[in-house]
């Protein structure tokens, strides 16, 4: 293949993955506390719905990032009072966001079908985005998907590094011995699981803001379900999951790039890559139960709360 | 005066049964408030959107044609969940009975066998059960999560009918529309109650959930089901296979939702079109846990999801409200009963003055 078209693909790759960083990560953290939020795509589409109504009324993109993120975690919030609060099921609380998502994006976007926005500038870095091949692959994009990378750097260190990644870490792994320890185990949780609503809600805006600056009804198809997946295909760990996004942003463009070569396959087919790799992905990772063991958080999924021990 | 929260010596029964009529309440107070928010008339809405849907006999058969793949698949799928075993596939299973079905109805389009429909039936069942066995096979041998497997088969799935309508099920004098050929009488299913669109599929999916409710209150494997569900372990312990269960789980829910499929492309719908479903494979979810995972209490809380698909319809044509209003409704529903669920478990006790622990 042509290096130059080897490339382009590489950084469209990078672009198309970036949701998936943003999606993925919030959830990483919101698990690692123990809780399996699977709400990712309607926090998502209410992110993305909620950030283009502020970029097509304001043209600010702070202000869009500010409210898909605030929109994505008023999401969490609803899980979080029914899981954590009140102690419903997580699995079915998830599912419940989920489709209250669908129908309140659908419900928010009704009068936005039509507009399209411009789109975000790329940044262009003075020598750094000059340089021939390291500068169209490193530094070409816009500041979303750098923000995504520091998000990366963040999340690691924090979990890894820090006092209170490893408490929130603890908390996964054993809720009743941290609260014994004197830990607020509800709270702490609160928080993953608003951090990761607030992530779905930025990997929501970058979709509809940054990479297709257009709503469309479930425009986010599937990438938080994808971003689910990666989760575990990464084992619970950051540098895996970025990635794990990367090639899957990379299955999501390789459609397009297959169709522009001039083979004949039905556009469907190419579109149900991503579906497909998520599967083939989750098996290949899940086999191995042991890894799946050792590195799931241990309280994943199940519900805790102090008065009920 | 304090609220206090405590827990119950034992769960409640009757906030068991409660819960998902508070839910419903809360539900409709909700969508006041929405009516009112949007600037219409809160009481015009409110009978747009709940008492004209059923106002007279043909609306009455409306809402059972729209229950009707509600019940059968929420039954299906509530043998799985009563597990733990989470089926979120059935949109996907549902499209398979449709391809898989519509399939027979294209090939023996123009004959007038009685056998065209039961077989019909039969391949939209053994498509939904083939759609349901990949994730249960991933489950069982790869343990591969089937929440997110059979997920990403519903969008494979839709995908697959589209790509089917578009080119080889097309009809060939259709003007290049992608659409199937409408299908003959012998692959329709009749009318049961002249005046009306009440068809005879509407009766299978209550005898379906008739069929739901034997098995799983009245069989030993609904019996292990539940126990699977309160307690892995002690399921485990009692000798039950659970891989057995996974299977079972997973297939009763692809076999509900293949011939749901079906009887929508060979009752309301008539042929295959790219999208025979408005999501009722994610809403029979929601109608599954309303209705507690009994099929008795499914029928009813199919017919009120029934009532917001159709609301959704009246409320758009009489109001200009808009039909996304129904998706919201149907997650607040599901939200107050996840809710109202606590009081099954705790007690809210209101005390003159805050008692000291010890």
């Amino acid at each position: 293949m042509d290096f130059a078209i080897f490339l382009k693909i590489l950084v469209a790759a990078v672009a198309a993955g970036t949701p998936f960083v943003y999606a993925a990560l919030g959830e990483l953290v919101t698990e690692k506390s123990g809780v399996l939020n699977l709400g990712v795509e309607g926090m998502m589409l209410v992110g993305a719905i909620t950030g283009f109504i502020a970029m097509a009324k304001t043209g600010s993109l702070l202000l869009a990032v500010a409210c898909g993120m605030a929109a994505g975690a008023l999401m969490a919030a609803i899980f979080g009072v029914l899981t954590l609060t009140l102690m419903a099921n997580q699995v079915a609380s998830g599912l419940a966001l989920t489709i209250f998502g669908v129908g309140l994006s659908a419900f928010l976007g009704l009068n936005y079908t039509s507009i399209a926005l411009p789109g975000i500038a790329k940044l262009h870095i003075p020598l750094l985005s000059d340089i021939p091949v390291l500068g169209k692959l490193l530094f070409s994009y816009d500041i979303l998907v750098y923000g995504s990378l520091a998000l990366f750097f963040l999340v690691s260190w924090f979990l890894y590094k820090t006092r209170a990644g490893l408490i929130l870490r603890g908390i996964g792994e054993a809720p009743k011995s941290a609260h014994a320890l004197g830990y607020n185990v509800i709270g702490i949780r609160y928080l993953a699981v608003l951090f990761g609503g607030a992530m779905a809600g930025l990997g929501g805006v970058y979709l509809s803001v940054a990479y297709t600056p257009v709503w469309v009804q479930g425009m986010v198809a599937g990438r938080g379900w994808v971003s689910l997946a990666l989760v575990v295909f990464a084992t619970w760990r950051p540098l895996r999951v970025l990635f794990g996004a990367y090639l899957f942003g990379a299955i999501t463009i390789a459609q397009f790039h297959i169709q522009g070569l001039g083979i004949d396959i039905p556009s469907q087919l190419l579109s149900m890559l991503p579906y497909l790799a998520t599967i083939i992905v989750l098996v290949i990772i899940s086999r191995d139960l042991t890894a799946i063991r050792l590195n799931s958080p241990a309280s994943l999924g199940i519900t805790y709360h102090p008065e009920n021990q | 005066m304090f609220v206090k929260i405590e827990p119950r010596p034992e769960p409640s029964r009757v906030m068991k049964y409660c819960s998902p009529l508070i839910a419903a309440l809360l539900m409709l107070i909700s969508g006041l408030i929405i009516f009112t928010l949007l600037g219409k008339d809160p009481m015009q809405a409110f009978f747009a959107f709940f008492i004209e849907p059923v106002h007279d006999l043909y609306s009455v058969g409306e809402l059972f044609i729209k229950a009707a793949p509600l019940m059968l698949i929420g039954t299906g799928l509530a043998i799985g969940f009563r597990a733990n075993i989470w089926n979120i596939g059935a949109e996907g299973q549902m499209a398979l009975g449709a391809i898989f079905g519509g399939y027979i109805a294209i090939i023996f389009h123009g004959s007038s066998s009685h056998f065209v429909l039961p077989l019909m039936i039969l391949c939209g069942a053994a498509g939904g059960m083939l759609w349901a066995a990949i994730p249960a096979l991933l489950k069982t041998v790869f343990n591969a999560n089937e929440i997110l497997v059979s997920l990403m088969l519903n969008y494979v799935a839709l995908l697959l009918l589209e790509l089917l309508v578009h080119g080889p099920l097309r009809d060939p004098n259709g003007y290049g529309f992608p659409q199937s050929v409408l299908f003959s009488d012998s692959a329709m299913l009749p009318i049961l109650i002249k005046g009306t669109r009440l068809h005879l599929g509407v009766l299978i999916s209550i005898i379906g959930v008739g069929i739901g409710w034997v098995f799983l209150e009245k069989s030993f494997t609904g019996y292990q089901l539940q126990v699977a569900g309160l307690a892995q372990k002690a399921a485990t312990y009692a000798g039950f296979d659970y891989k057995k269960l996974i299977w079972i789980g997973m297939l009763a829910g692809g076999l509900a939702a293949g011939i749901a499929g079906v009887l929508e492309i060979a009752g309301p719908i008539g042929q295959l079109l790219p999208s025979i479903s408005p999501g009722y494979g994610y809403a029979a979810i929601i109608v599954a846990f309303v209705g507690r995972l009994h099929p008795g209490g499914i029928f009813l809380s199919s017919l009120l999801m029934a009532l917001l698909y159709l609301g959704g319809e009246s409320g758009q044509m009489n109001l200009d409200l808009p039909s996304a209003v129904t998706g919201i409704f149907q997650g607040l529903l599901l939200f107050y009963l996840l809710a109202a669920d606590f009081l099954i478990y705790f007690r809210l006790r209101i005390t003159r003055r805050q008692r000291k622990e010890g």
